[in-house]
């Protein structure tokens, strides 16, 4: 083997490879440029979209579907997808509601709540991995078996919670107010501090960002999205992956809907339709592949961020909710071509 | 040389793909009435020339000059319009359409606006006939042998009034009698004048059509010969390679140990009878068969890859509970699958990924946690131990050639506890150089005392790597031989299938 000959072809790929730096940082780091760029656009035209309250008011908004994407991320990356997670999300609610109620516990209603995802999760893994089953049958069964469970625990009806306390989880401010800007002499902005559905989704952005990044877990799950089969022939256990990015994902899915009831008060069986969809847009409009193998907290940040700031900005213009739609579906469908022109252009 | 003067000319041609310089300054000249072969490894860049010539490719730098004046052409349809047809291995004909419509494809002679058919297919027979072929042109192009369709595609080239004619590897799916004839026309084109572009990897065609030879190395241009005289077999290889394969096997007996892996009985899908052999240390056990034959099958068995109905494992005379490649992986077989592109590598992920993706778990904090610091340690160091070419870690191992992108597999189980490795078709798809690299890895792990068993249809490869030969048939072993008795005539005989093997 001529060694100075293949030393000599490597340094002129290695330096080949710089030229297209620019490029990765556009790749990498596109969607969360985007989602700047419209922040800075909605700043100088409207009015109130810059101010502490309305970030606050963002911050929930977003908070359900971020929690849920964090978990949809792994689904999608190790080539999967999840659709039961609508009817998760307001079966849980339900049943913390109804379970609060009955037991007095408001602890065992969220844990009940938070519990049947991770359940429906397990489930759908288990037919998904042992049985070979394609995921979008086997969670479009399940979606609606879960949903027609959510009315039948709620008896049809949305259910109060009787207790002052379950409201607590998804109404508190935790007193980091101090951590916010503007509060110091006009004191104007009144707030006393950050919601907790906003610092849990927070949390989960960090938390399930690390998992993929760093840990084992995580490579190994973009590796399967990548190719299931040389994954396994690698030494990976990918049914074992499967069910427990599954379960996962489910249990993520009944924290948020838990949260979502203790915000509200309610538990309401009708609440999370086409919420699957929407987590999901959400991913993919931040870049993660719906073909498995790529992903990253960033994408999945960016993309809830874009959808929650155009969303927040429409309503804040009173713009039509019919319009909102139209204007969500054509975002998502400029982000796929977007990236399809991208990989073309890497061809 | 005086370049000005050539008719077609190359002018410091560069293509560049993210990451990767597929063209590099490529210069030179040709003229009217040569045949000129276009040779170089997989990858050298002589296809991406052509598509660069045909319009298909947009060169990054350079341009090409044909008869004096500058041509930068956006489409095939460029191309063919300043006369440039390339023809390719999969042709680009209708199939269901009829040889003369074939030919006048968008450009069909009409009469008060309606195609003129019998116009059409007066001018058709004209064009074939003067290629030596009968063909009828109302015939469906579906219907007509390759080697006819070939002609009919050369014919639709002149019909477009072409000047430069390129063919891309024409007689990989000709047969003899075939390749003879399209050697014939290939000199009546250059008899008229035309430009004749030749790229193949079968040398002895060049030596027999071609009057000059370009030869391309890592994207460059590395030496054009005006005429034949003088150039043989070994100098183009010498040439295309960068340096001499006397002996691309490397063969050199070693000393073998105790028994590294041992299957006795082993049965499951694709096999008819149960299956037994060893493996000893430091040994290189060659399988080879027909398609079919059950090697694969019995290769994936003993991996754990598919489940195995009876049969058992002992890897260094310890039982192996072998049920998932993982339990191979931790008992210390490794397997590098026939396709590598579906069962091998991970595309969309980096090198340094598809590396480490088995070792890692060794290695990470409580076994969870990545260690960033072996992981980077280990990728560069396997990158410098088996040469893989790489432009960094990160690179998407896609991107990679065949093969680099075999040895970052091999690089996989290099970094575990490997006792016993399986290579399945290791070679397949990889070209020469690179070939006798992975020899000479193969044999460097034997040294090493792991045991080796290599699955190849190549039979001058089986014959010449492994130590011993085991032969399949029909989902079962036939027939062992050593190094020195196995000869081709005998080992392709054990893997006919019995009926063939009687009469033969």
């Amino acid at each position: 083997m001529n060694g100075t000959d293949s030393r000599m072809s490597q340094e002129k790929l290695k330096a080949l490879s710089t030229d297209s730096l620019v490029r990765k940082l556009l790749d990498s780091g596109g969607m969360a440029v985007v989602f700047l760029a419209l922040f800075g656009v909605f700043s100088y035209r409207i009015d109130r979209f810059c101010s502490l309250d309305n970030m606050v008011s963002l911050g929930l908004q977003v908070s359900s579907i971020g929690i849920v994407a964090c978990t949809m991320l792994f689904c999608l990356a190790s080539g999967d997808f999840d659709l039961s997670i609508g009817s998760v999300y307001a079966c849980s609610g339900v049943l913390a509601a109804v379970v609060a109620n009955q037991t007095g516990s408001v602890l065992f209603g969220l844990l009940a709540g938070i519990l049947i995802g991770g359940l429906v999760g397990l489930v759908n893994g288990i037919v998904i991995a042992k049985f070979q089953i394609n995921a979008l049958i086997t969670t479009l069964a399940t979606m609606q078996i879960v949903r027609g469970l959510a009315y039948l625990v709620g008896k049809g009806q949305s259910v109060s919670a009787s207790s002052e306390k379950f409201t607590v989880l998804g109404s508190s401010l935790l007193p980091l107010g101090w951590l916010l800007p503007g509060r110091g002499a006009g004191g104007t902005s009144g707030l006393e501090g950050i919601p907790t559905p906003v610092l849990i989704t927070v949390f989960s952005f960090v938390l399930f960002g690390f998992l993929l990044r760093y840990t084992t877990f995580g490579r190994n799950t973009l590796a399967m999205g990548g190719n299931k089969e040389a994954a396994r022939l690698a030494g990976i256990n990918v049914s074992r992956l499967q069910i427990i990015i599954f379960t996962m994902q489910g249990l993520m899915a009944g924290f948020a809907g838990a949260i979502m009831a203790s915000r509200m008060g309610i538990g309401d069986p009708k609440v999370g339709v086409g919420f699957e969809l929407q987590v999901i847009s959400a991913c993919v409009l931040g870049g993660v592949s719906l073909k498995g193998g790529i992903g990253s907290m960033t994408f999945v940040v960016s993309g809830v961020l874009i959808m929650g700031a155009v969303e927040n900005a429409m309503n804040l213009k009173n713009l039509d909710p019919f319009f909102q739609y139209i204007v969500r579906g054509g975002i998502l469908l400029a982000a796929v071509l977007f990236d399809r022109f991208k990989q073309r252009r890497a061809d | 040389m005086p370049e000005t003067q050539s008719y077609l000319e190359f002018q410091g041609i560069g293509k560049t793909f993210p990451g990767v310089r597929a063209l590099d300054d490529i210069t030179f000249g040709m003229d009217e009435g040569r045949v000129r072969a276009l040779i170089g490894e997989n990858g050298a860049g002589k296809s991406t020339l052509l598509k660069v010539l045909s319009g298909a490719y947009t060169p990054t730098t350079g341009v090409v000059r044909i008869a004096g004046r500058d041509c930068a052409f956006h489409s095939t349809a460029d191309a063919l319009a300043a006369g440039v047809a390339v023809i390719y291995q999969e042709l680009n004909l209708v199939s269901d359409m009829t040889v003369a419509e074939n030919l006048y494809l968008g450009h069909m002679p009409t009469r008060k606006g309606l195609v003129s058919r019998k116009t059409m297919h007066a001018h058709a027979r004209k064009q074939l006939e003067s290629l030596g072929e009968s063909i009828d042109p109302s015939m469906k192009v579906g219907r007509l042998p390759i080697g006819q369709r070939q002609m009919v595609e050369i014919a639709k080239a002149l019909t477009r009034g072409a000047k430069i004619i390129a063919f891309d590897e024409p007689t990989s799916s000709l047969s003899d009698r075939e390749t003879r004839n399209l050697f014939s026309v290939i000199r009546s084109l250059k008899d008229r004048g035309h430009v004749v572009l030749y790229v193949s990897h079968r040398l002895e065609e060049i030596f027999e059509v071609c009057d000059s030879v370009t030869v391309f190395r890592d994207g460059r241009h590395v030496e054009t010969f005006g005429t034949m005289e003088g150039v043989n077999h070994d100098v183009l290889v010498n040439r295309m390679v960068g340096r001499d394969i006397h002996n691309i096997y490397g063969y050199a007996p070693r000393a073998h140990g105790e028994p590294a892996l041992e299957v006795e009985g082993i049965l499951g899908r694709g096999l008819t009878e149960p299956a037994s052999f060893q493996v000893a240390k430091g040994e290189i056990a060659g399988f080879f068969g027909l398609v079919g034959a059950g090697r694969s099958e019995l290769m994936r068995l003993v991996f754990g890859a598919e489940p195995k109905r009876s049969g058992t494992v002992r890897v260094l005379g310890r039982p192996a509970h072998i049920a998932s490649p993982a339990d191979a992986i931790r008992s210390g077989v490794m397997l590098c699958p026939e396709d590598r592109k579906k069962d091998g590598i991970i595309p969309v992920r980096a090198v340094m990924e598809n590396l480490n993706i088995s070792a890692r778990r060794k290695h990470a904090y409580g076994g969870f946690l990545i260690n960033e610091g072996w992981e980077r340690k280990n990728a560069r160091e396997k990158v410098d131990q088996l040469a893989i070419r790489t432009p960094s870690l990160s690179q998407l191992i896609m991107h990679l050639s065949g093969g680099n992108q075999q040895k970052v597999i091999l690089a996989r189980w290099l970094s575990e506890e490997m006792k016993v490795i399986l290579l399945d078709e290791p070679t397949r798809g990889i070209d020469v150089g690179a070939k006798s690299e992975i020899y000479s890895i193969i044999y460097a792990l034997a040294k090493q005392g792991i045991g080796v068993v290599m699955v190849s249809s190549d039979l001058p490869e089986i014959l010449g790597v492994p130590d011993r030969i085991l032969v399949m048939s029909e989902g079962r072993i036939t027939a062992s031989f050593s190094r020195d008795e196995a000869t081709e005539e005998k080992v392709l005989k054990m893997a006919l299938p019995t009926a063939g093997r009687k009469a033969a």
